[in-house]
């Protein structure tokens, strides 16, 4: 395989994969149990979501370690193993791939408000980060990726973390928006695209968001803000809503819908493609078949 | 209304801490009521920052700042309200908290802190709380409303084993039960047998005061 830089800029759109946490809820993750904590024990049904989503398309997949920074872990008393979760998840991602897919290690925000308006410092955020992206990178990402942010200066302090730990990793970064075009700590898509474009990140964008209409708005603006960045659309495939007989959360976007928008990404100058929350293998699929 | 109290109104608003700490102290100094000042100048700011949360001009960390700048002004008025041997309506109690197996933090607490603005008094049990600990609280602060986070969709059935701890232990008939988080909704409310579903922290005071008549 390419560098995973020199296919952003020359090769085909890269294909992401889908949601992971509530695959692995069908495969048997108890009712709050993490998904890092859980894989530890439990490498094959992860193992087999990597490959579900490799055999529907997928060229990008990323590493089960969304929750896994030390402030995540340390609720499930975890604390003191981020590095070897961190490896463990990169190692089965990577068996996964067998080397036909990349695997980018997924870095998820701290679910804690920094100061002034919570208690963590940036400085505290940084060094967390760091010590997350240390572990991804020794165990052979082919790049960082930081997704699901609300909060500007949380994303600062994890490139900063990421770049700390591992200098010369490529580092991909996506926003949620989800809060009337913007992400709930008001982020506006232009001020996101100018404040990664002059942290140098080599491609970034939006993921989960609250519908596929505001990620499609968000990616527009971004494109707008910075039209020669390769940019990603990782959205949820739709709205949840309750299915009251089943007694579980469904996702109204069809793989078709899915696929609609992924063309319409593709247009607005996304080369990674993929789905966050309520997206499957289906889903995946339909993308693939779209923008190849 | 008074000058001091207009620019009271417009510190919160905008979520400025200090500033409002020493506008409460002059309107104090002015021989304004403390009561007066909760009701004429605080309680209709934290109303308007709501409005503009709803609307989308303000977002969390307008709120949270607000919110502090409210606490802030509070400081000064609450020894004031102790010495006149007087206390703010009390809204209702209300005990909150992310159920069992679910971290997440941010939305709850924001709730919490928004309840608490708004006049409630709000008993805060954090995160990954078992049902007997939400049981535990109503019982010992008599609450009249139960607040039950959740941001997984394997979580959100933990929403549902706390009304049936509140059954099972009696108290179901005395609280009412607000439940919020990403993936849940209406439906999920009204499946698990809660009195009500917020989508954010504004809408949660909306909802409670609904919920209590208040």
């Amino acid at each position: 395989m390419k560098a995973i830089l020199s296919r952003l800029k020359n090769g085909p759109v890269i294909v992401a994969d889908g949601a992971m946490g509530t695959m692995l809820q069908a495969a048997g993750l108890p009712t709050g149990m993490s998904p890092e904590g859980w894989l530890l024990e439990n490498p094959k049904p992860v193992r087999d979501v990597h490959q579900a989503y490799i055999e529907a398309g997928a060229n990008m997949i990323l590493s089960c370690t969304f929750g896994a920074t030390r402030v995540r872990l340390e609720h499930g008393g975890l604390a003191e193993r981020v590095s070897e979760i961190n490896r463990r998840a990169v190692e089965i991602a990577r068996e996964a791939a067998a080397g036909s897919a990349y695997v980018a290690g997924d870095i998820g925000p701290l679910g804690q408000l920094l100061a002034p308006l919570g208690r963590f410092t940036y400085e505290q955020a940084v060094e967390v980060f760091a010590e997350q992206a240390r572990a991804l990178a020794e165990a052979g990402v082919d790049v960082l990726y930081i997704e699901t942010m609300s909060d500007l200066n949380e994303m600062r302090a994890a490139i900063q973390g990421a770049r700390q730990a591992a200098p010369k990793a490529s580092i991909f970064a996506t926003f949620s928006f989800d809060r009337h075009g913007r992400t709930n700590m008001g982020v506006r898509p232009k001020q996101a695209a100018e404040t990664l474009l002059s942290l140098r990140v080599d491609a970034f964008g939006a993921n989960c968001g609250a519908t596929l209409e505001m990620t499609e708005g968000a990616v527009a603006e971004i494109h707008e803000a910075a039209p020669h960045i390769p940019l990603i659309a990782k959205p949820n495939a739709g709205k949840p809503h309750m299915d009251i007989e089943q007694r579980e959360v469904v996702y109204d976007a069809t793989p078709e819908d899915m696929a609609e928008y992924a063309r319409r990404f593709v247009a607005l100058g996304a080369r990674v493609i993929g789905g966050c929350c309520g997206s499957n293998p289906a889903h995946i699929a339909a993308i693939a078949r779209a923008v190849t | 209304m008074s000058e001091i109290l207009k620019q009271l109104q417009e510190v919160v608003i905008v979520g400025e801490a200090d500033q409002a700490q020493e506008l409460a102290a002059q309107a104090l100094e002015a021989d304004i009521a403390p009561l007066t000042v909760i009701e004429d100048a605080l309680n209709p700011g934290m109303e308007i920052v709501g409005n503009r949360y709803e609307c989308g001009d303000y977002f969390i960390p307008d709120l949270v700042m607000a919110a502090e700048a409210m606490k802030a002004a509070m400081r000064v008025l609450e020894p004031a309200l102790t010495a006149r041997q007087e206390q703010r309506h009390v809204l209702g109690t209300v005990v909150i908290g992310t159920v069992e197996g679910d971290i997440h933090e941010i939305g709850k607490s924001l709730v919490g802190t928004m309840l608490s603005a708004a006049g409630f008094q709000v008993h805060d049990l954090g995160v990954d709380v078992a049902p007997v600990e939400f049981v535990r609280q109503v019982q010992e602060t008599e609450a009249n409303v139960v607040g039950l986070s959740a941001l997984l969709t394997t979580t959100m059935l933990n929403q549902e084993a706390v009304i049936e701890a509140l059954e099972e232990a009696g108290l179901r008939e005395q609280v009412k039960v607000i439940i919020g988080g990403a993936p849940t909704g209406p439906e999920w409310a009204q499946t698990i047998g809660a009195d009500a579903y917020a989508e954010n922290a504004n809408e949660a005071v909306e909802r409670v005061k609904e919920l209590l008549g208040v």
